[in-house]
C-alpha cells in the first residue's frame, strides 16, 4: 500500500471515526451535565424567550455597533480566513469530487470555481491565517489567553493550507506525496477536532443559542 | 497610579490550609457544572474579544483584565474533572490540579477588577455568559475561604444581624427618623400590606432623602405597603462575597417579611444587586418559586404610570444624563422603565455613547465599592464613564441605583468632578402632579 493509499484509505476512516465520535460524545458529554432548573417568575415566555435565542444566534455573528470599533479589525481577519477556508472546502474542484467520492455519491449539480481563483482565495487565506497568528502572538490579551490547542490547532490548519497549494502549484517534489501529505494533515485536522478548539464549529449553535434564551427570558440586554 | 496586583486576603471563616482552600473551590465549581455551563467554558475560541467590552481592560491595557482569563482556574477545573475528556486529561495529567497559589492571585481578578456587569457577555462571537461564569468563580473563592475578608465579614455579619456592619441604632430608628425629617410617613411593621419594601443601606446613611421619595412616591398612588424592621436592609453581601449560603439566609429575611404580612409584590428599592439577587437568583437559592412578584421602584412606578395611577409634571429642559445601572438594566432586563418615567416628566436626555444595554458600570459594582484596595483600579475604569458622561453635555446626573450614587459620588470628590449623581425615584417624587 502506498503512503497515498494509506492515507485516503485506512488512515482516513480512522480520522473519520474519531472525528464522528469524538464529536457526538463531546457534545453528548456537556448536555449530559443537565440544564437547571428557573424558578424565578420569567420576563418572557418560553416561545419569546426561544425567539430571543434564536435572534442571538444570528445577531452574535456582527458585533453591536457599541463594540465594533474596538473589535473590527480581529473580526475581518477572522471571518476572511474562515470564509476563504469554506469556499476552498465547499467551492474547489478537487475537494468537491473528494466529498462525492467519500460520500457515495454523485451531484453533477454542485458549483465550483475555476481552479485559478481557489489558488489565488488559498493564498489570501494563508495571509489572513498569518495576520491571524501574528495578532495571536503579538497582542497581549491573545498572547496571554493563548494555550497549546490555539497553537498547534494553527500547525494543523498551515500544514493543510500550505500541502494543498504546494500539490495544486507543483512545488516541493513527488506530486503523489504532497498529495498524501495534504490528506495526511486533513486526517490529523478529523482526529484533532474533537479534543480541540475546532469544536466550536458545533458548540457555536447551542452556545448562542442557550445563552440568549436565558438573555430574553430575563428581559436582559442580548 | 498604580493598579498592580493587589496581594489578596482570606476569610477569617471557612477552609484554612492549601488543600482544603482547593478541595473547597473544586466541590464549589463541581456544583455549579451544568451543560449551560460546560458549554460556555467548552465554547471559548480565545478570540479575547471579551477584553474590548470590559472597562477594567479598556483602562488599563492590561490584559490581566480579560474577562475570561478571570476565570481560568474554574476552566482547568472544568476540563480536568467534568469534561468530556476529563479522565484522559487526569490519567496524563495534561490540565494540572489548581493550586492555592493560583487561587490567591486570582482573588484580585474575580473580585477587584469584575463588576458582574455583564458588558463582556454582550461581545462574545460565542454568545458566552463571560460573567455568570466569573461570578460561579467568586463562590469557588468563597468556599475557598478566598473571598475578599471586607465582603465576607460584612456577608456573615448580615447574615446574622439583618445589616452588614456594627450601627449606632437600629435601622428601624433610623428609618421613623428619615419619616420625621422629610415629613413623610413610612409605615414599619404593618401586620398586612400589599406590597412589602426595603430600602437601600447605603441611602439610609450618605442619601435618606431618596428613602423618603420612594416612600412619599408610594403614598402619593396610595399603595398599602410596608417596611418590616427585621428586614430593611436591601443589599445582599452574601451575593458580593460570593456565599451561597449567606446570600440564601440574607434574602430569606426578607422572603420571610413579606410572606408574613402576604405581600403580592416585593419592591426592591434603588439598588442594583438587591434586584438581581431577588429577582433572579433567590427562589434558585431557596429551592421554590417565590409566592409574590419581585419589581424594581422604577419598574413598578412605570407600570403606575402606564395605568394612568401615576401623573407627573413637566421638568426643566436641563440637559440631562442617565446612567444604565447594569444589574438593573443589562442584566436585569428593566429596560424601558427608566426612560418611561423620564419622558414622562419631559426630562431632555442626552444619550451617553454607551447606553442602555451597552451602557459601561458606574465602577463600583459586584462589591468592588467595599473595596479599599481597589479604589486605584475602579478610579482608572470610572474615569472613562466620567468621560462618556461629560461628552454628553449634560448639567444633571441621574441613576436608579444607589450603589452607582455612592461610586460615582466617591469618583466626584477623587476627580473633582462637576456633577452630583441624583436619584432618578427622587425626581420621580418631586414631581407627582398633585
Ligand atoms: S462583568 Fe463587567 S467588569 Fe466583569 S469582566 Fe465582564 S465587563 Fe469586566
Ligand atoms: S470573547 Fe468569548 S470566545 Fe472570545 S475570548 Fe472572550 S469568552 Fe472566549
Amino acid at each position: 500500500m502506498s503512503i497515498l493509499e494509506f492515507s485516503r484509505g485506512p488512515m482516513l476512516h480512522f480520522a473519520l471515526i474519531v472525528f464522528v465520535f469524538g464529536v457526538l460524545w463531546r457534545l453528548t458529554a456537556t448536555f449530559l451535565l443537565g440544564f437547571r432548573q428557573h424558578r424565578s417568575e420569567p420576563r418572557a415566555s418560553k416561545g419569546q424567550a426561544a425567539a430571543g435565542g434564536f435572534s442571538v444566534l444570528g445577531m452574535r455573528s456582527w458585533p453591536h455597533k457599541e463594540f465594533i470599533g474596538r473589535t473590527a479589525f480581529g473580526e475581518a481577519v477572522g471571518y476572511g480566513y474562515h470564509i476563504g477556508l469554506f469556499t476552498i472546502v465547499l467551492l474547489g474542484a478537487p475537494h468537491v469530487l473528494f466529498w462525492q467520492n467519500l460520500f457515495g455519491f454523485s451531484a453533477p449539480w454542485w458549483p465550483t470555481l475555476p481552479g485559478g481563483l481557489i489558488t489565488f482565495i488559498s493564498i489570501l487565506t494563508v495571509m489572513l491565517m498569518l495576520i491571524a497568528t501574528i495578532r495571536r502572538v503579538g497582542h497581549p490579551v491573545l498572547r496571554r489567553i493563548s494555550n497549546f490547542d490555539d497553537y498547534f490547532t494553527l500547525v494543523i490548519l498551515y500544514a493543510l493550507m500550505l500541502t494543498g497549494l504546494m500539490a495544486v502549484l507543483g512545488l516541493g517534489g513527488r506530486y503523489e506525496y504532497i498529495l498524501a501529505a495534504h490528506i495526511i494533515s486533513f486526517n490529523a485536522l478529523l482526529i484533532w477536532f474533537p479534543f480541540s478548539k475546532l469544536m466550536h464549529a458545533f458548540y457555536i449553535f447551542p452556545s448562542r443559542f442557550f445563552n440568549g434564551y436565558m438573555h430574553a427570558k430575563k428581559g436582559a440586554a442580548k | 497610579m498604580s493598579t498592580a496586583t493587589q496581594s489578596f486576603t482570606r476569610q477569617d471563616a471557612g477552609p484554612q490550609s492549601a488543600d482544603e482552600r482547593v478541595e473547597g473551590a473544586m466541590r464549589s465549581f463541581a456544583k455549579e457544572f451544568g451543560a449551560l455551563v460546560g458549554m460556555n467554558i467548552e465554547s471559548c475560541i480565545h478570540c479575547g474579544m471579551c477584553a474590548e467590552a470590559c472597562h477594567f481592560y479598556i483602562a488599563t491595557e492590561d490584559a490581566k483584565y480579560t474577562p475570561i482569563l478571570k476565570v481560568e482556574p474554574f476552566k482547568k477545573i472544568f476540563r480536568r474533572e467534568s469534561g468530556a475528556f476529563a479522565p484522559f486529561f487526569k490519567l496524563f495529567n495534561l490540565k494540572s490540579k489548581i493550586t492555592v497559589e493560583e487561587l490567591e492571585e486570582w482573588q484580585e481578578l474575580m473580585f477587584d477588577s469584575c463588576n458582574q456587569c455583564g458588558r463582556c457577555s454582550l461581545v462574545c462571537p460565542m454568545g458566552i455568559e463571560v460573567a455568570d461564569l466569573i461570578e460561579i468563580g467568586r463562590r469557588g473563592m468563597y468556599d475557598a475561604g478566598l473571598a475578599p475578608k471586607e465582603l465576607a465579614d460584612r456577608a456573615r455579619y448580615q447574615a446574622e444581624h439583618g445589616h452588614p456592619e456594627e450601627v449606632d441604632k437600629p435601622y428601624a430608628e433610623l428609618l421613623s427618623e428619615i419619616g420625621n425629617a422629610h415629613d413623610v410617613e413610612i409605615p414599619l411593621d404593618k401586620a398586612k400590606a400589599d406590597v412589602f419594601v426595603c430600602a437601600p443601606r447605603s441611602d439610609m446613611i450618605s442619601n435618606p432623602s431618596a428613602v423618603a421619595a420612594m416612600a412619599k412616591v408610594l403614598n402619593k398612588l396610595k399603595v398599602n405597603y410596608t417596611f418590616a424592621s427585621n428586614a430593611i436592609v436591601a443589599e445582599n453581601y452574601g451575593h458580593y462575597a460570593g456565599s451561597r449560603e449567606l446570600q440564601k439566609t440574607i434574602s430569606l429575611r426578607i422572603i420571610d417579611a413579606a410572606k408574613k404580612v402576604g405581600a403580592k409584590t416585593v419592591v426592591v428599592p434603588e439598588c442594583g444587586h438587591a434586584y438581581t439577587a431577588l429577582r433572579w437568583q433567590a427562589a434558585d437559592l431557596v429551592g421554590e418559586a417565590l409566592p409574590f412578584k419581585v419589581r424594581h421602584v422604577t419598574e413598578f412606578l412605570a407600570e403606575q404610570l402606564a395605568d394612568g395611577k401615576l401623573k407627573l409634571n413637566q421638568v426643566d429642559d436641563e440637559a440631562t444624563a442617565f446612567h444604565d445601572p447594569c444589574k438593573i438594566v443589562r442584566k436585569g432586563g428593566v429596560m424601558d422603565a427608566p426612560r418611561e418615567l423620564m419622558k414622562a416628566m419631559g426630562v431632555n436626555l442626552k444619550e451617553m455613547a454607551n447606553h442602555q444595554g451597552y451602557s459601561f458600570c458606574c465602577g463600583g459594582g459586584g462589591g468592588v465599592n467595599d473595596l479599599e484596595r481597589a479604589k486605584p483600579l475602579r478610579y482608572k475604569a470610572q474615569e472613562l464613564k466620567l468621560h462618556e458622561i461629560d461628552a454628553t453635555g449634560a448639567r444633571r446626573f441621574l441613576t436608579s441605583c444607589s450603589d452607582c450614587r455612592v461610586a460615582f459620588e466617591d469618583a466626584r470628590e477623587f476627580f473633582n468632578w462637576d456633577k452630583q449623581p441624583e436619584s432618578l425615584v427622587e425626581l420621580v417624587a418631586a414631581n407627582i402632579k398633585e
